[in-house]
């Protein structure tokens, strides 16, 4: 499954003639696609995507139904690999270094890349529990260090002063909202570098939306964040970066005042002015 | 009302009418054999038929201890023998089962489950009571295990399989190893629903007759060793029901009554449980 250093060197070139696709001038980025290709089975997915995704930002992936961005998403913390029938071709690197390079514990990488997903998913275990779950496995944490752990995460979700008195009740007794929030204090826990969110306020109302929002504003100071969504106001609202894809491809990536007000390709202008998708 | 709605109507009220009365005749066995036992048996309950070993034929008095004791013990064991054995299996069928070995797993299971329990009665006698020439409750209660097995494997299989995707999800994005997913998350989202599964294959199981025949085979007096034959309440009541004495009869009501209590307290509690489970989760 892993490319070998030829396609690497290959996917270089053709991400420097991709004419749409503007790199962005900040620091090394932190996740960088090189001509990743997927496949589920027989359906090709994902075409040569190459982007580089910058540091304690957020960068917003958008387009129509269907067009790849959340199985892009997916393929940042290897979360295919128990897909049947799926493959792909070009690399994913992780501060520099391939996701899919042989020897790479899936385990550790995923500590490293945290995952919000789309309807909000506690275990059936207190809200403690939840956030306990991350650092309790990968042993991050003395036993007696692990209730000030569980603080951070929650205050750092901002769902602390909400929750602190009950701890001890079911995480799914919670709103959709709290609930999504403790998915995100769950994922940080674990002290990720990057966060990856796949349309986490597409289950919940106005409010709780913008209280998330409020909060991935927050969380970039600390974190890298890349968010799928549909909501094309949410993308302009929070996020630094913008890529939109389009049946498989990524069409355009840049900042997102850019990409909103002067996009360079006519099917970027064509969906986030609503004349499809 | 046009004649059509007034029609639509009428066959409704009409197929409502059908599903109660069916419903009722279903609940009704139940009721007749439950009010039954309790016509004849109760009044044969006493302090002595749960504390007393069984007396000899024609003397009035005695209980049926041993025979309680044993479907315990008999019961227990064969359930400390399948559950382990029954969860496995149903988790790893729901969990990695999709190839060619869940395939045949899934396949034998559905044949044992259907397989007559006489005939697992035979397979036990063949393998354990023969070689180890003698009749005994570990017999009894490995054939009961067996009968249990393919049970358990497919309702753990379909509880674990009810548990959502997303869960799963969320704890391999956490870092957890899959067989950790399946264990800390999966299992435990869906206990209730395999705690309900075993409840119920061991209130199944201690009814069964057919296969301690060949195997525990009943004893008459107070027994707790189990490579000895071992009374169970099933074979009492075929014993004493087949019998001559009226003193016999009695007894077998009796205890009908109170292995069918046992039985009804066993799936309530399945119930109970059951209701927990949804209770808690959303």
């Amino acid at each position: 499954m892993a490319s070998d250093g030829r396609s690497v060197g290959r996917s270089g070139r053709t991400a420097s003639v991709s004419p749409t696709v503007r790199q962005s001038d900040s620091p090394t980025p932190v996740v960088e696609s090189r001509a990743y290709n997927f496949w589920y089975g027989a359906n090709h997915a994902l075409h040569d995507v190459t982007i580089a995704i910058p540091p304690h930002a957020i960068t917003a992936l958008i387009g129509p139904s269907g067009c790849g961005k959340t199985t892009f998403l997916r393929s940042i913390n290897r979360m295919h690999d128990l897909t049947p029938g799926a493959r792909h071709a070009g690399d994913i690197l992780l501060d520099g270094g391939s996701i899919f390079a042989p020897g790479t514990d899936v385990v550790s990488l995923r500590r490293r890349i945290g995952m919000v997903f789309q309807r909000p998913n506690p275990f059936p275990k207190s809200v403690y529990d939840n956030v306990a779950y991350g650092p309790r496995l990968n042993a991050m944490a003395a036993p007696r260090e692990l209730p000030d752990r569980v603080e951070r995460a929650l205050r750092q979700a901002a769902l602390w002063d909400e929750v602190s008195s009950r701890l001890r009740e079911p995480g799914t007794a919670l709103s959709g909202g709290q609930q999504q929030r403790l998915c995100i204090a769950r994922a940080l826990a674990n002290e990720p570098e990057v966060l990856l969110l796949d349309e986490p306020c597409s289950a919940l109302d106005p409010i709780a939306t913008q209280r998330i929002e409020e909060l991935l504003v927050e969380l970039k100071k600390t974190y890298t964040i890349v968010i799928v969504t549909h909501n094309m106001q949410q993308a302009a609202r929070v996020s630094d970066y913008t890529g939109f894809f389009y049946v498989g491809h990524l069409v355009e990536f840049g900042e997102t005042e850019q990409v909103f007000t002067r996009p360079i390709d006519d099917r970027t202008e064509a969906y986030i002015t609503g004349r499809f998708g | 009302m046009s004649g059509r709605a007034l029609r639509r109507h009428l066959a409704s009220r009409a197929m409502t009418a059908v599903v109660v009365v069916l419903s009722f005749t279903a609940v009704l066995a139940l009721l007749l054999i439950l009010g039954d036992l309790v016509l004849k048996g109760a009044s044969s309950i006493d302090w002595a038929f749960f504390t007393k070993s069984p007396v000899p034929a024609g003397q009035s008095g005695g209980g049926v201890a041993n025979a309680i004791v044993g479907t315990g013990i008999i019961v227990g064991l064969a359930a400390l023998i399948g559950v382990p054995i029954g969860v496995a299996a149903g988790l790893y069928l729901a969990e990695y089962g999709s190839g060619r070995l869940g395939f045949v797993v899934r396949f034998i299971a559905d044949v044992l489950n259907g397989t007559p329990s006489i005939v697992v009665g035979i397979v036990a006698w063949t393998f354990i009571v023969r070689p180890t020439h003698g009749y005994s409750a570990l017999a009894g209660s490995v054939a009961l295990a067996i009968l249990m097995i393919p049970m358990l494997a497919r309702t753990t299989e379909e509880m674990v399989r009810l548990v959502p995707h997303s869960l799963r999800e969320a704890a391999l994005a956490l870092g957890y190893p899959r067989w950790r997913t399946s264990l800390k998350i999966v299992a435990r989202t869906a206990l209730g629903g395999i705690v309900t599964g075993c409840l119920v294959g061991i209130a199944r199981i201690a009814g069964e007759t057919a296969p301690l025949l060949f195997t525990a085979l009943g004893n008459l007096n107070f027994s707790v060793d189990i490579t000895q034959p071992m009374q169970s309440l099933s074979l009492q009541i075929y014993v004493y029901a087949t019998g001559p004495f009226e003193e016999w009869h009695r007894l077998a009501w009796a205890s009908a009554l109170v292995l069918m209590g046992l039985v009804l307290i066993i799936s309530i509690t399945a119930r109970w449980v059951t209701r927990q489970r949804y209770g808690r989760i959303r």
